[in-house]
């Protein structure tokens, strides 16, 4: 292989970004994900985003590989390799690949010579030629350039290859024909690069101790695993992209840990219990009223849902806000409005979930930034629901749900209790002269409620209709007001629950950047290069609404603040104005909302901008 | 709705049930539907069920969604525990219910608005999830609280009190219900309780979703001259051949059934079902004819009343999740959560 040396030839240890261009529906997924599992377990922080089509097969999807061995693995934006195997995207793909970075493409057919590019080194690979000389079954000759390339990768980057077989080989323990196929083909690509390029390239892996005792997982099963753990036992939902795998995963997790083994009645009947009911709803309308009938009777129940879905449930919120039933809602955000753009992420649903159905409402939510908060806080919406009464949701995206990130490994406390708020159960009822519903209510504004079936004392009528605070029917405005003032102390309160923001100082710092979820890492990367560009930033990352008092103590504390999120309105910011009183213009809004996820540089370039101005 | 507590007034001392009480502790507030509502005879007819029954009112949950009928579950057992919903929406709700709490007697009370037009898409799948409740109808062919709209259960033809009449096909529960594989299926009149209570009964006995039609005409929208939703229409067109009695699992059966055609079906709970007067050639298992029956009779302008189909055989939303017999709400926190230890051992296929 021949190099210019006149080209940008970064050594890059541990530090690099490549892109892979394919075809949807191709088994190109897998490969990819090897790749990015391999290098994990080389001990190396990464992350892989899938940006992948609304579709089954045929359409362009790609998949983005950042290394970066001080653990920055947002969207870099700027690629060092391109794995071009899609030939419908070839000038896009090959126009994104950096001034001296790598274009790796399918030999087996001349590249057209307009796509040449004199500032990128080309490394051909014949993939086809090789599954065709190797394999004999049609589909086994596409599926197989897949690993292929994945083997050619692997000796570009120095991916340890005896890493690469083994994990081929445990994927495969169960098809040993398979498992020759795979192992056969990382072989071809692999043996192929090393042959006839300069293996490994300037930016390359090493091993690294990085990762500890971290984990890879994606949010919507870390969702899924944190509702188990807290004890949910009836779901309902309607499938939507990107939620479903929450409802698969706690699907699957139930039929491993719920199913509970019992002496059967007579003989012939079951030899198990499900100790979990999950209902597929007819529609999201139905899947929350599912949650309301169940959290009523207390059980902890959840739905899982996006965008579209939330729109369909807000009559039915209104409903739980109002006559205070528990919901744990779970929203995996995808780009809006309307279907938008149901394989893309963004933040648009926060004004929505905040003041979710008609008339004055505002409900709780919690915005975890990654797969390790999604665990944690979907157990904390469970105890939040009960603890006020009211639905709560967990803001999750696409980019957190549907793509692994490398997570420390998830805790369990073993003393964890559920909160259960407050219930009164028979012996309180029969001690009681009165119940009613409304008017028993402690320092924070939830008043004690009961579960049907308790004793008679407890019987009271829950109704989305007017009520006084004993529950009864009201059309007067006094008793009216007295319930829905009390709904906004409640929520108030609990501001001091919700998870608190995390906040970094810098030294010198008068600016500050605000910022929620999914951006967490992207942000603390741009604000790390804004502080070596000479412009040190205050952070502070909002994880729960309402906001605590340190939010507007923050945004007050600076000259200026930036709110950094990905959708079109500036939501977060509205929300912070509308909710803290401080002027938004006190805020600016730094906005991503194209539907792929958030990079540092998108954050430092327009900070930058901005201070020249 | 507002209410109005029912004055306790002594009176003589009143036949007591099983459980001790009489059937003033199944009442519940005074009812503020127009007077001579179908509603208010259906309400009694639910407090005799549930007395006759002695079913301890705090294990009843009484559920609606919105409308006139809707109002009716405050009239009824005060001691039961009650929810009134959104419009359309209580069989999602009574299923989460259900879900979480086998051990209640569920009742739902609804309208034909709530259920055959808002509501029509989740009634459809509470009829296939089998969820174990007594659903009634109160069916008027009317919208009453906002005065008077035809509803989609009105006949081609009928008129309202004012305005054109309606020209589209209307949506029979009934045979709705037979198509989607439902498991009991019932229709009465709210002026005839003889034959609703023990429809009511039987019903709280089935072992999934028991769908009583019980057409209750609106004295003040919709009973008038060309209404076939009104007491003179029903009181001239309503066929009562297929009849029944309910018998409940503790009473002794007295007598063999001499009836001729009689058949008997012994319901979940192991009371007793039983058909008298049934038109020959009537299997109230057979859905074809039940629908053939039905639909021949609709065709000569009749009204069939009774209980007209039942499935007993059938497994119940619980049956066909295999959830445990005392509740999933009661299920303990430790059989729920794997726990730290499994949660590290998971984790070791993460990596």
């Amino acid at each position: 292989m021949a190099i210019d040396t006149t080209l940008d030839l970064r050594s890059q240890v541990n530090d690099f970004s490549i892109k892979l261009a394919n075809v949807n529906g191709t088994g190109s997924a897998s490969a990819n994900s090897l790749l990015m599992q391999a290098i994990f377990r080389m001990g190396i922080p990464v992350s892989g985003k899938n940006l992948f089509p609304s579709n089954i097969q045929g359409l362009p999807t790609w998949y983005e590989i950042r290394v970066n061995r001080t653990g920055f693995t947002a969207r870099a934006l700027d690629y060092d390799l391109m794995v071009a195997m899609n030939a419908q995207t070839y000038v896009q793909d090959i126009d994104d690949v950096r001034h001296g970075g790598y274009v790796m493409y399918d030999s087996s057919w001349p590249l057209d010579p307009d796509l040449h590019r004199d500032d990128v080194t080309f490394l051909g690979v014949p993939l086809a030629k090789m599954c065709l000389e190797h394999f004999k079954a049609p589909r086994e000759r596409i599926l197989m350039k897949n690993i292929a390339y994945a083997g050619a990768v692997v000796a570009a980057l120095g991916i340890d290859v005896d890493l690469v077989s083994s994990l081929l080989a445990e994927t495969f323990a169960r098809n040993e024909r398979l498992a020759q196929s795979n192992q056969l083909a990382l072989r071809l690509g692999y043996d192929y690069a090393h042959e006839n390029f300069d293996c490994p390239l300037p930016f390359r892996v090493e091993p690294l101790d990085a990762n500890g005792s971290a984990i890879l997982i994606n949010g919507n099963e870390a969702t899924a695993l944190g509702c188990l753990y807290a004890g949910a036992t009836v779901a309902g939902w309607y499938p939507i992209t990107p939620a479903t795998a929450v409802m698969d995963n706690f699907i699957r997790l139930c039929a491993r840990y719920r199913r509970e083994e019992v002496d059967p009645a007579t003989p012939g009947a079951p030899t198990h219990q499900n100790n979990y009911m999950i209902l597929q709803a007819e529609d999201e309308i139905a899947a929350i009223g599912m949650v309301l009938g169940a959290s009523w009777s207390g059980a902890r129940a959840f739905t899982s849902t996006s965008g579209p879905g939330i729109s369909l449930m807000n009559e039915l919120l209104g409903l739980a806000y109002y006559s205070e039933i528990p919901a744990v809602i779970i929203d995996v955000q995808r780009t809006g409005p309307s279907t938008g753009m149901p394989t893309r992420t963004q933040q648009s649903d926060i004004l929505l979930c905040a003041y979710a159905s008609h008339g004055d409402t505002k409900h709780i939510l919690l915005f975890p930034a990654n797969p390790g908060e999604c665990f944690e806080f979907a157990v904390a919406c469970f105890d939040l629901a009960e603890h006020f009464q009211t639905p709560v949701f967990l803001m999750s995206d696409l980019d957190i749900g549907m793509n692994d990130w490398v997570v420390p490994e998830l805790q369990w406390d073993d003393t964890y209790v559920p909160d259960r708020g407050p219930v009164l159960h028979d012996e309180e009822l029969r001690e009681m002269a009165e119940f009613f519903r409304y008017s028993k209510v402690n320092d924070e504004h939830v008043a004690s409620r009961t579960l049907p079936g308790s004793h008679e004392k407890g019987a009271y009528f829950i109704r989305g209709s007017g009520h006084d605070k004993f529950g009864h029917y009201t059309e007067s405005p006094a008793p009216y007001q007295e319930v829905v003032d009390r709904l906004k102390l409640k929520h108030a309160a609990s501001a001091n629950h919700v998870p608190a923001p995390v906040v970094e100082h810098r030294e010198g710092a008068t600016i500050g950047v605000i910022t929620l979820g999914s951006c967490d890492l992207a942000v603390r990367e741009a604000l790390g290069q804004l502080a070596e560009a000479g412009v040190p930033a205050d952070f502070l990352r909002v994880r729960g609404f309402p906001f605590v008092a340190s939010v507007r103590e923050f945004i007050e504390a600076h000259d200026s603040c930036f709110v950094v999120e990905q959708n079109r309105d500036g939501q977060l910011r509205s929300l912070l104005a509308l909710e803290t009183g401080v002027a938004s213009e006190r805020m600016e809004s730094i906005l991503a909302y194209g539907g792929f996820p958030l990079s540092a540089k998108q954050v430092v370039d327009h900070v930058l901008t901005r201070l020249e101005n | 709705m507002p209410s109005i507590t029912k004055p306790l007034i002594p009176l003589a001392p009143l036949p007591k049930n099983d459980l001790g009480l009489t059937i003033r502790d199944y009442e519940g507030a005074m009812s503020t539907l127009c007077a001579g509502c179908g509603h208010d005879s259906v309400t009694a007819a639910i407090v005799h069920a549930f007395w006759e029954l002695s079913t301890p009112p705090h294990m009843i949950a009484k559920l609606s969604g919105i409308g006139c009928s809707s109002k009716t579950p405050t009239y009824f057992v005060r001691g039961a525990h009650g929810f009134n919903s959104a419009h359309g929406r209580m069989v999602p709700i009574a299923t989460g219910a259900n879900a979480a709490n086998r051990e209640l007697t569920y009742i739902g009370i609804s309208g034909d608005g709530d259920s055959l037009s808002i509501g029509l898409g989740h009634l459809m799948h509470g009829i296939r999830r089998n969820v174990k409740m007594v659903y009634v109808i109160e069916n008027n062919g009317v919208y009453g609280l906002t005065k008077g709209q035809m509803s989609a259960s009105a006949d081609i033809g009928s008129r309202p009190k004012k305005g054109e009449a309606n020209l589209l096909a209307p949506i029979d529960p009934i045979t709705l219900g037979l198509s989607l594989g439902a498991t009991f299926l019932a229709r009465s009149f709210s002026g005839d309780k003889e034959q609703l209570i023990p429809i009511l009964k039987a019903a709280v006995a089935h072992n999934g979703f028991a769908i009583i039609d019980v057409i209750s005409p609106c004295v003040t929208f919709n009973d008038h001259e060309g209404s076939t939703k009104s007491y003179k229409f029903m009181r001239e067109h309503e066929v009562k051949e297929v009849q029944t009695d309910f018998v409940p699992v503790r009473a002794e059966i007295r007598a063999k059934i001499p009836v001729d055609g009689a058949t008997e079906v012994t319901m979940h709970d192991g009371s007793v079902v039983r058909f008298r007067s049934v038109p020959e050639g009537y299997d109230p298992h057979d859905r074809l004819k039940v629908e053939t029956y039905i639909r021949d009779r609709h065709d000569r302008g009749e009204i069939v009343t009774g209980l007209l189909y039942v499935d007993e055989t059938a497994r119940d939303i619980h049956a066909l999740n295999e959830t445990p017999a005392n509740g999933l709400n009661k299920v303990p926190f430790d059989k729920l959560c794997p726990g730290g230890v499994e949660l590290a051992e998971m984790q070791k296929a993460f990596r």
